[in-house]
């Protein structure tokens, strides 16, 4: 067993990066799969509260980096799943406490022995990005249908294809079919123009997102979660299998149904 | 300030350090560069390097490597200097400096050993990302797009078969007879010489303009005519 290494990033913070992180691990672990996920945010650690493994860290990978621990000693094991595991960032130190080529000894050092590891990239584009791509054989880049967060895509897009190792891949995360129609934002074809990448999955705008998060249960859990449902499907994706995208836009399709049952906007 | 090492020639600049590396092979200068930097970790520790690598010709992975390398040294490499287009456009790609603001020796070689302006073209071909920027002493053709946040600045004409939406400068120099065409130009800020013109309307269905300087010395677009 040789272990994909998978770094989620995305330039610009707040755009859904750690709950992609929480929730595709999430459900490659429901899938059977044997999971790690590295919270590359240093300083500013968060995937453990999403997960809601917060009061369970006693290491994290800085001591790992620095010999102040074994690498299955700051292994957390998920609450759900015990073939998924957390190893958390440091609090209390910077980016400057990793460099690349820690991340890529600790990645080898976990590959033997699991299917997936999953990186949660800091924002920005500075060391914490660095390291949190150095290992990765392939990155998901999370955006929103905002001007903002697809002008910070695009420029992660550039570097990632500069350095010529990382195919990129799109996640389109909050996106709100209603206001889409409307056109009071951007579709899912006008960010695919522009940053011309391969589209991984479309997460629909959904409250039991934020539910999930500050409970520390995420949404792939919940089987009715429209959300959840389109990061069961990413993750089915990674595992290489073909899933069709979710029909978010047609009145006919799932989301139109589910619209007139509860009453929604045509 | 003089290095021991007579391939790793070291000069401090206002804000940064210039090492120019002289040796044989890439390998060559970069053990050599790291030799010199791991024997006095505490002068170069935090610096920002301006590399000047003469004609070698380095690629992506190179380069990423040595800067991974500089990083974890806690040195940031700034900027690239090379006579090689091919080092060039790798320094490009990966969003670092090619040539030094003022007083630049790049620059001042430049126009002698390229001689700019009639013929001389850079030939992109592909989509120019956000924080991308071109900068080129002649003419620029872009095969792909310009997307918002990319920048071009080029002392000739520019000329893009694609879609224009980031910033562009034709004529940087002052050359108010050059002109900028593209198949769709919703560019965010479109520059001749040193007229500016702001936002060109997005259009619902493209088609291809040519944006010069007009009779009143204003910039204008205007919807290219065949014949």
């Amino acid at each position: 067993m040789t272990a994909k290494v998978v770094t989620i990033t995305s330039g610009k913070g707040g755009v859904g990066k750690t709950t992609a992180v929480a929730n595709l691990a999430t459900a490659l672990a429901a899938d059977g799969q044997k999971v790690v996920c590295i919270d590359g945010d240093i300083g500013l650690r968060n995937l453990d509260i999403v997960l809601g493994l917060e009061n369970r860290i006693v290491y994290d990978v800085v001591d790992v980096i620095e010999g102040r621990c074994r690498l299955r000693q700051a292994m957390i094991r998920d609450k759900h799943f015990e073939n998924l595991f957390l190893i958390p960032a440091a609090q209390t130190r910077d980016k400057n406490a990793v460099s690349p080529s820690d991340m890529v000894r600790v990645c080898d050092e976990l590959r033997p022995d699991h299917d997936f590891i999953l990186i949660d990239s800091p924002a920005g584009i500075e060391r914490g990005f660095r390291n949190s791509i150095a290992a990765a054989d392939k990155v998901l880049v999370v955006t929103n249908p905002e001007v903002s967060a697809v002008r910070d895509a695009d420029r992660v897009v550039g570097i990632l294809e500069a350095e010529e190792k990382y195919a990129p891949a799109l996640i389109l995360n909050r996106l709100n079919p209603a206001m889409v129609k409307s056109h009071d934002m951007l579709s899912a074809a006008d960010v695919l123009d522009l940053l011309a990448i391969q589209l991984i999955g479309v997460v629909p705008e959904d409250e039991s997102v934020i539910v999930g998060s500050n409970r520390g249960a995420p949404v792939a859990l919940e089987p009715k979660s429209r959300a959840g449902q389109a990061f069961r499907n990413i993750a089915k994706r990674l595992q290489g299998q073909e899933v069709p995208f979710l029909d978010l836009d047609k009145q006919d399709g799932l989301w139109g149904r589910l619209q007139r049952l509860t009453g929604g906007r045509k | 300030m003089n290095a021991t090492s007579s391939t790793v020639q070291i000069k401090g600049l206002r804000d940064s350090l210039l090492v120019a590396l002289t040796g044989e092979t890439w390998d060559e200068n970069q053990s050599a560069l790291l030799t010199q930097i791991d024997g006095r970790a505490s002068f170069f520790q935090g610096a920002r390097l301006v590399l000047d690598i003469g004609t070698q010709a380095l690629g992506v992975d190179e380069m990423v490597q040595l800067r991974d390398l500089l990083s974890e040294r806690g040195i940031s490499l700034w900027a690239v200097l090379s006579e090689s287009p091919k080092t060039e456009k790798t320094a490009q790609l990966l969003g670092l400096a090619t040539r030094l603001s003022n007083k630049s020796r790049v620059e001042e070689k430049r126009p002698a050993a390229a001689p700019v302006g009639e013929d001389a073209a850079l030939f992109l071909s592909k989509t120019l990302r956000s924080g991308t920027r071109i900068e080129y002493p002649g003419h620029v053709v872009i095969f792909g797009d310009v997307n918002p946040g990319a920048e071009v600045v080029a002392e000739g004409n520019v000329i893009v078969w694609g879609r224009v939406r980031g910033v562009i400068h034709a004529g940087a120099k002052g050359n108010r007879q050059a002109v900028i065409c593209a198949l769709d130009l919703s560019a965010t800020q479109l520059r001749i010489a040193d007229e500016v013109s702001a936002t060109l309307k997005p259009q619902k269905n493209p088609r291809p303009e040519v944006a010069s300087i007009n009779k009143d010395g204003r910039l204008q677009a205007e919807l290219w005519q065949p014949g």
